[in-house]
């Protein structure tokens, strides 16, 4: 149906399993254990230049569509892992590549495409102002040749292990625009940089082993030559790049929904009760296939996605659509894995409880499935706005 | 220098081996396949020569029908510069293999030829030998350690009793085992620059050989299943059990 280099895909299969063979279940067991960030692996893949699949080959990357870039994601959690650790560094860059001026480009992108610059993080949601993103109160003030950052960021992710910051703050009051989208402008923002001169970062404990801050800008100073793009029109500059996002995190939920339902599969096969396995019982069967169909019919709409991103057809609708199934069907199957262990499944060397919390993050981040629900009622079935 | 390495596509290690029902041979339906462990070693062996300055040219050559490729891309990815494939509808016995690689050696005049030692699946471990009889060359199997000084190759050989050097005149014959290296991840851009390199493929009727089969596969049984153990209270049990059970010691 749609038209994929099968080769190069089952090669970049093949690459993807061939490195995480050896990160197995108990290096992120124990990753999670003491609730540590998996250095060597991300090291390990951004080497290999696994991170670098979307950035152009003039500038280092490997210049390849977000179909590659979703199976890369897909086999990471396929095996076992967990690509919410690295995920950003592969799309962040999007706005910078898309929007960022040809100095830039030629600054950054190569070192990025190199893993020599981490570019993972990305601030836009605030404690106030969820995904009513335009009622942001982070301001960057026009100051000579510097902007001045005032303000606050929250569940900022990968701020520890990042170099740079894509940051959305107002540069325009929100009553002086005509549109509310307008007046809004993105910045690169050196961390390192920023830590020392006004930005401080507070760590957020939380359900998952995922490393995600509270950001605090008090005065910061930073070049005017970070702004991306032109001022006043960073909303959109960010609304570009959801939709691959989208599209990536609903493969992560492929990978994570095949890991469940092998791993389920596999201890209803082996697991003898009453003097048989319990996968012989339909009760047990039956919710496995069922989340096995889910997945598979939520893959086909991640490969929709892919094509007409790669294609250049307006893509929102399905990079939602996918997110929004894979992210449900990924979910079912985490809980029917969990039910099929019974006990077992709540013992941590088993991994599922693992893979279980992490994968429930996805019906709530980037994007929660409520939000698409709203986004597919206003936008493809023309009903009245909700909110 | 030109190094030719001979690879062969095998079940990946990974894979629980089925029977066929019939156990006429493995059923390979829908198993996923990989390069043999111990080629992946001699195309690691041959990368690393060639990133040391030593050799000029890597060629990986596989045998068998169009999935082989696969295989050979693989090695590509690995650093190998171009492949041949000597398509057969068939994987051909051993002796029809060292043929095969002799009459591409006649044509390629490689300096150094890299195998495994042996194919996880058929565990013949004989192709690299009859291959040394077929063209009256040298050969260092079982390597752990491969150095090239002026005209010779300094083969670490691990036999029964330790290990062995023997110094092979050039053009010569080596067979990987194990330690002789931890083969590399293939990159990303390494991928896909191995699509690009030129592989190309050949019949065996056109190299003018015949493949003959020598053996006849009979039937082919799966291991017996392991039966439960039991724990023993002491070592004493445990020793007697070992002797006058089990008969081991």
């Amino acid at each position: 149906m749609f038209q994929h280099d099968i080769d190069a895909i089952n090669a970049i299969r093949e690459g993807v399993r061939g490195l995480c063979e050896n990160f197995d279940a108990a290096y992120w067991r124990q990753i999670d254990e003491v609730k540590g960030f998996p250095e060597d692996f991300v090291q390990a893949l951004t080497e290999a230049g696994w991170l670098a699949a979307m950035i152009p080959e003039e500038f280092g990357g490997s210049g390849l569509g977000l179909s590659e870039a979703s199976v890369i994601l897909e086999e990471v959690n396929r095996c076992g892992g967990n690509s919410g650790t690295v995920h950003g560094q592969m799309y962040n860059m999007f706005t910078l590549l898309r929007h960022g001026s040809d100095e830039q480009k030629q600054k950054f992108l190569p070192k990025i495409a190199a893993g020599e610059l981490r570019l993972q993080s990305m601030g836009v949601t605030e404690p106030t102002t969820g995904t009513d993103t335009t009622k942001i109160k982070t301001t960057a003030v026009r100051k000579g040749d510097k902007y001045v950052i005032n303000g606050q960021k929250v569940w900022i992710s990968r701020i520890q292990h990042s170099d740079l910051m894509i940051l959305l703050a107002r540069t325009t009051p929100l009553a002086e625009v005509t549109r509310k989208s307008e007046g809004m402008s993105i910045f690169l923002v050196d961390l390192e940089y920023a830590m020392a001169n006004g930005m401080s970062v507070q760590p957020i404990a939380n359900m998952v082993n995922h490393e995600t801050n509270e950001l605090f800008f008090d005065n910061l100073e930073i070049p005017a030559d970070c702004l991306i793009g032109e001022e006043g029109k960073g909303f959109r500059y960010i609304l570009d790049g959801l939709n691959a996002e989208r599209t990536l995190i609903a493969a992560e939920c492929i990978g994570d929904g095949r890991w469940f339902i092998e791993k389920a599969s596999a201890y209803a096969r082996e697991r003898e009760v009453f003097g048989r396995p319990i996968g012989q019982n339909q009760g047990v069967q039956f919710p496995i296939a069922q989340a096995h169909i889910d997945v598979e019919a939520a893959d086909l709409m991640r490969w929709r996605a892919c094509h007409e991103y790669d294609n250049g057809i307006p893509a929102g609708a399905s990079a939602n659509m996918a997110k929004y199934l894979a992210a449900e069907a990924s979910w079912k199957a985490a809980n029917v894995c969990l039910q099929t262990h019974g006990g077992f499944g709540f013992a941590c060397e088993y991994d599922v409880e693992r893979k279980f919390r992490e994968t429930r993050l996805y019906q709530v981040a980037p994007i929660s499935t409520n939000l698409i629900l709203s986004y597919v009622s206003e936008h493809l079935l023309e009903l009245p706005r909700s909110f | 220098m030109k190094v030719l390495v001979a690879v062969k596509r095998v079940l990946d290690h990974n894979v629980k081996v089925r029977v066929k029902s019939d156990h006429s041979d493995v059923d390979l339906t829908n198993i996923k396949m990989a390069l043999n462990p111990f080629c992946e070693i001699a195309v690691e062996e041959a990368v690393r020569l060639k990133e040391a300055g030593i050799a000029t040219e890597v060629v990986v050559m596989s045998i068998g029908p169009k999935a082989v490729q696969e295989q050979i891309r693989t090695a590509l990815a690995l650093g190998a510069d171009r492949g041949i494939q000597i398509e057969t509808d068939t994987m051909p016995e051993s002796l029809s293999v060292a043929k095969l690689i002799a009459k591409v050696v006649e044509d390629e005049r490689p300096s150094l030829i890299i195998l495994g030692k042996q194919a996880i699946d058929s565990d013949n471990n004989q192709t690299g030998q009859m291959l040394a009889a077929l063209t009256g060359m040298g050969q260092g199997t079982f390597a752990s350690d491969v150095e090239i000084q002026d005209n010779e190759a300094l083969v670490t050989r691990e036999v029964d009793g330790g290990l062995q050097t023997v110094a092979l005149r050039l053009p010569a014959i080596v067979t990987s085992d194990l330690r002789l290296n931890e083969p590399r991840y293939a990159s990303l851009p390494n991928i896909m620059k191995a699509k690009k390199k030129p592989l190309d493929v050949k019949s065996a009727a056109e190299l003018g050989i015949e493949l003959r089969a020598h053996t006849e596969l009979l039937k082919v049984e799966p291991p017996a299943e392991r039966q439960g153990g039991i724990k023993v209270a002491s070592v004493e049990e445990l020793v007697d059990k070992l002797k006058n059970e089990a008969k081991v010691i």
